[in-house]
């Protein structure tokens, strides 16, 4: 629970900057540039503003946005949230106070990182209707909440306040924040709702609820209680420490020995490395920071070149997670229907100029996604839903230098965003964000950066090609199955009848046909259990033994029946079951449940066979060598005739050479 | 080709398949049927009769592949079919055996162009007409107009005589589907020549203008790309009553190709070329030069234009010095024109100039 030791401790580390003024005459950098803009922005800061405060305190959070046209085009923007509240003698300066903020200096990752946001969300306000904001706000300690309306004094960057008040408030704790802003109120891509749902796919922790001028409410409900792990401070990492920031720091720091400075300022650097760089670059190590010449400080950064140093720590960090990423997207992307969602990758955390950064990436693939667009590339950074600029964007770019023909996209000449059924998911989290620019709407295009990316949305593309050739080899064996299945015993019944002899056994000519043993999964959920059911028909013209092996998701699954029993059943979820030889044209089933499970976790079971050669099969893979079977080689059955020994001439197909005759 | 096989013939010939299916299957062997190949590649020309026929490319037909199992199934319901109505006298129009599909499982034709391909598959592989299989096409719609008597026997068995000027309407006579000489027989005539037009609105304009009358010619209209039946009844006229047969037709792509199907025989028919293709036809239908001498008003190429006009360069039966420049010369105007855009030089140039001209350059008028 927030305790007013909380909202106290971020009160202390409160700082100012007086450019009101300035930022009067430049609101395009703070995202105000035009009056649709204008009003998304207006919502984002605050939105903003709510998930991270409701994160650093652990609520799981619960947001209200609530637009209403006033006039023309005014509208009321008020955005509610559970977080802990604000204490009574912060409010005005947090509000109304640009660049007045706890996570001005912070090197962990959140989403405000300036302080630029509301306050400028409010004196845009004040600028365009002339009204002031009002604040509700109530802390666990407080028995009412507080409500005050303010403005801007813009010539000294401070607050004006109206009224302020007490009044009762049925939340126990929460801020409401209340502005009035001209703008223009659109839908389509760029719009609020959009917005929103861009949100709740990277916080699938929140409840988000939307309350449009037109009525109506949209709610994203959150779909799991597990908060991103809280982040923590951490101290820049040397490398890519530049020069003047060093001389900066020299002059602040409070060490009297140039190593402790070293090794209490920055991240990663031990008495012992910090002793290591002292002596490359020729600095005494007590010598007092202040002290440093150019000279020495340029020596300095060159040392540090030079040392091993660890990769910064990277508990500054939030990724979302591979499962959290999939748990979005199907949520919120669920009308769409994708038939496929590639296990999302989440990069171990890099580096640019001493700031660490992690790459996250997931694609939706499939279903109602339009196929003959551009591929929707949704962009985040540190879970903020990037909207403008897109072509400017290292995201986009970096999307655009993938070759996705390979990943089965569509992509003109190799490059580009390319066309298809998919829509991308990439997320950067930093505890510095690289923006272009002060209205956060793109990131750059650092290399560092840019490399990671396209590494994660190749492996990602590499999960998308495997999915899409399981899918075509299955097509193609399904048409066969099909052809066995149904249309011989129809072919064999109707001959059989017309020459007036009795229905011929087809065995012999389905194994011919099909030549291979086929492995078909059967995923359904009924009262909180899966149940699985696996088919093995052996079209094959011989007996066959098998092992059949399946990793069942990890964690919090438990195995309840299986009907063969298993053979071996792993901590890690590797099951096994050594299979009694199935006849040729016979069949075998594999049937077992599985408790623990949400319904959406499990649509298809990884299966994979050894003992038998594995072209011979289809529906499953064969065992990667990485499986360290502990028990004793399963001995493998007698050598196989090559499978595809169907008919060696190759005919012409006689249905597929028809073109002519359409012409005429 | 020979004269329609009997009943009996046809189902000896259709169980023939049926048991070798049946054979395979019992041998555990895929099934398949060989047939020749229906491509472009395959025809060859057969210079005893002068006509367009299938060589010796073949494909086949194998339960390997989801659309060969599926056309073998449909293959044997249609066997029974055709069993079932040869036992009970009856018949019955492709259209119908497409909708009877409906009851077939997976035998169901995807389309009406699938059953009718299989009929003809089953043409070629039994060498009999699908007449002998009690199936028959639609009547087409097309017609004739001329002095010309014909002696037509119809449903009810009675002999009607028809002067194909006299007795019928401003549309014409419509060709039956059947058109062999048990059903219509030639009684009398005084023409010079047959003149088959592509489109309606020129059919009719020459009737309006008395061509048929002036230039004692028998006028028929091939309602676009002729059905068989249309194609063999000008084969009569031509074998029999020795009438020269032309083609006026539009000038595109699409219209050279009808002149080849009455002419040179259409690929999908090539099995019974010698029955339906006239080799002696001559085109008088507007060329790419017709284009540029008349100065006519032209259309663009569509790209599925050009695609037509390219294959036809592949088509052996355009394998001519005539053929290739007009194909050639068309491709590089890019234009293409209809036959009624003679209109342009008024209602009478058609009949007065275009006509006797082109005619005057066949052996045809002399």
């Amino acid at each position: 629970m927030p305790s007013t030791s909380i909202a106290e401790e971020l009160a202390k580390k409160q700082r100012e900057i007086a450019v009101s003024e300035f930022f009067e005459r430049n609101k395009h950098i703070l995202g105000f540039d035009s009056l649709t803009k204008a009003l998304i922005t207006s919502v984002k800061e605050a939105v903003d503003n709510s998930l991270d405060v409701t994160e650093e305190c652990g609520i799981l959070p619960d947001i209200v946005v609530d637009v209403q046209r006033v006039d023309k085009d005014e509208f009321r923007v008020a955005v509610e949230d559970n977080g802990p509240g604000i204490v009574k003698k912060e409010v005005a300066n947090i509000f109304a106070r640009l660049l007045y903020g706890s996570r001005f200096a912070s090197r962990r990752q959140a989403r405000g990182q300036q302080g630029l946001g509301i306050s400028g969300v409010i004196l845009y306000g004040q600028i365009t209707t002339g009204k002031p904001a009002i604040i509700k706000t109530r802390t666990a300690e407080m028995d009412v909440a507080y409500q005050i309306q303010l403005m801007i004094d813009t010539h000294k960057n401070k607050p004006n306040i109206i009224k302020d008040d007490f009044t009762p408030w049925d939340k126990p704790h929460g801020t409401r924040v209340e502005v009035f802003v001209k703008g223009r109120y659109i839908g389509g891509k760029q719009s609020i709702p959009e917005y929103l749902k861009s949100v709740a796919i990277v916080n699938p922790h929140a409840r988000i609820t939307y309350n449009p001028p037109e009525g109506g409410q949209v709610v994203f409900e959150r779909v799991t209680e597990e908060l991103p792990p809280k982040t923590v401070d951490v101290p820049p990492h040397p490398y890519g420490l530049e020069l003047g920031t060093l001389l900066q720091m020299c002059k602040e720091t409070k060490s009297y020995r140039f190593s402790s400075f070293l090794s209490e300022e920055f991240d990663r650097i031990s008495d012992r490395v910090a002793k290591e760089i002292c002596e490359l670059a020729g600095v005494d190590p007590a010598m007092k920071p202040k002290a440093i010449s150019l000279e020495q400080a340029k020596a300095v950064l060159e040392a540090v070149k030079k040392v091993r140093i660890m990769a910064p720590r990277t508990e500054c960090l939030s990724p979302i997670g591979e499962r959290l990423i999939k748990k979005g997207l199907k949520n919120v992307l669920g009308s769409l229907r994708p038939e496929f969602f590639t296990p999302p990758l989440t990069r171990n955390p890099s580096v640019y100029s001493g700031n660490p950064f992690q790459v996250e990436v997931g694609i939706a693939f499939g279903g109602d996604i339009p196929p003959d667009r551009p591929v929707e590339v949704l962009r985040y950074a540190n879970r903020v839903p990037l909207l403008y600029q897109s072509g400017a964007c290292a995201v986009t770019q970096a999307v655009a230098h993938v070759d996705w023909r390979r990943y089965g996209l569509e992509q003109r000449g190799g490059e580009g965003v390319p066309f298809g059924p998919a829509i991308v998911l990439v997320h950067v989290a930093s505890s510095k964000i690289p923006y272009t620019s002060e209205a956060k709407e793109a990131v750059a295009t650092i290399p560092e950066l840019m490399e990671e990316m396209e590494l994660a949305l190749k492996e990602c593309g590499r999960r998308l090609k495997t999915h899409l050739n399981k899918k075509a080899r299955k097509v193609k064996a399904r048409e066969k199955f099909d052809i066995v299945q149904k249309v011989l015993p129809q072919i064999a019944a109707k001959s059989a009848k017309i020459v007036k002899k009795p229905v011929p056994n087809l065995d012999a000519t389905i194994t011919k046909i099909m030549g291979v043993v086929w492995v078909e999964d059967r995923v359904t959920f009924e009262k909180g259990q899966h149940f699985v059911e696996i088919d093995i028909h052996n079209f094959t013209a011989t007996g066959k033994k098998l092992n059949l092996h399946c990793l069942l998701p990890r964690n919090g699954t438990e195995l309840t029946k299986s009907d063969p029993k298993p053979t071996e059943v792993r901590e890690d979820g590797k099951v096994t079951w050594e299979l009694k030889r199935i006849g040729s044209v016979e069949k075998a089933t594999v049937r077992f449940e599985l408790k623990g499970l949400d319904q959406g976790d499990l649509e298809e079971v990884d299966l994979y066979v050894s003992g038998i050669p594995p072209d011979l099969v289809i529906g499953a893979e064969p065992l990667p060598g990485d499986w360290e079977l502990n028990y004793k080689e399963f001995e493998t059955e007698e050598e196989e005739v090559p499978p595809a020994a169907e008919e060696a001439e190759e005919e012409v197909d006689y249905d597929e050479a028809e073109e002519v005759l359409e012409d005429e | 080709m020979s004269e329609p096989k009997g009943s009996e013939k046809a189902i000896a010939e259709l169980y023939e398949i049926a048991s070798q299916i049946y054979t395979a299957l019992e041998k555990g062997q895929i099934p398949k049927m060989t047939l020749p190949l229906r491509t472009k590649a395959n025809i060859k020309f057969d210079t005893r009769s002068a006509v367009w026929k299938y060589g010796k490319l073949t494909g086949a037909r194998s339960a390997k592949k989801l659309k060969g199992a599926l056309m073998l199934l449909r293959t044997m319901y249609v066997l029974d079919f055709i069993r079932e109505m040869i036992d009970q006298t009856k018949s019955s129009t492709l259209r119908e055996m497409y909708y009877i599909s409906e009851g077939w499982d997976m035998g169901k034709f995807g389309s009406q162009d699938e059953s009718n391909l299989l009929a003809e598959d089953l043409e070629i592989v039994t060498r009999c007409l699908r007449e002998d299989f009690k199936l028959r096409p639609e009547e087409s719609g097309a017609s004739v107009m001329g002095n010309i008597t014909f002696e037509e026997i119809t449903r009810n068995g009675e002999r009607r005589r028809i002067n194909c000027a006299d007795d019928v309407g401003d549309a014409g006579y419509t060709i039956p589907y059947n058109v062999e000489s048990d059903k219509v027989k030639f009684v009398d005539h005084d023409a010079k020549f047959v003149l088959a037009i592509e489109t309606g609105g020129m059919f009719d304009r020459l009737i309006e203008n008395g061509f048929d009358d002036d230039a004692d010619c028998i006028l028929v209209h091939l309602k676009g790309q002729p059905s068989r039946s249309t194609r063999r009844l000008l084969k009569r006229l031509n074998e029999e009553l020795k009438l020269p047969v032309a083609t006026f037709t539009d000038g595109d792509p699409w219209s050279f190709r009808i002149h080849a199907s009455v002419a040179y025989g259409a690929i999908k028919t090539a099995h019974i070329s010698e029955f339906l293709a006239t080799p002696t036809a001559e085109f008088v239908g507007i060329t790419a030069s017709d284009i540029e001498n008349y100065e006519l008003p032209t259309d663009k190429l569509t790209p599925r234009d050009i695609g037509a006009l390219n294959a036809e360069l592949s088509d052996p039966r355009f394998n001519d010095e005539f053929w290739k420049n007009e194909i050639e010369l068309m491709l590089k105007t890019g234009k293409k024109a209809e036959q009624q855009a003679l209109a342009k030089y008024g209602l009478d140039y058609v009949t007065d100039t275009y006509l006797p001209e082109k005619l005057a350059e066949t052996s045809i008028l002399h």
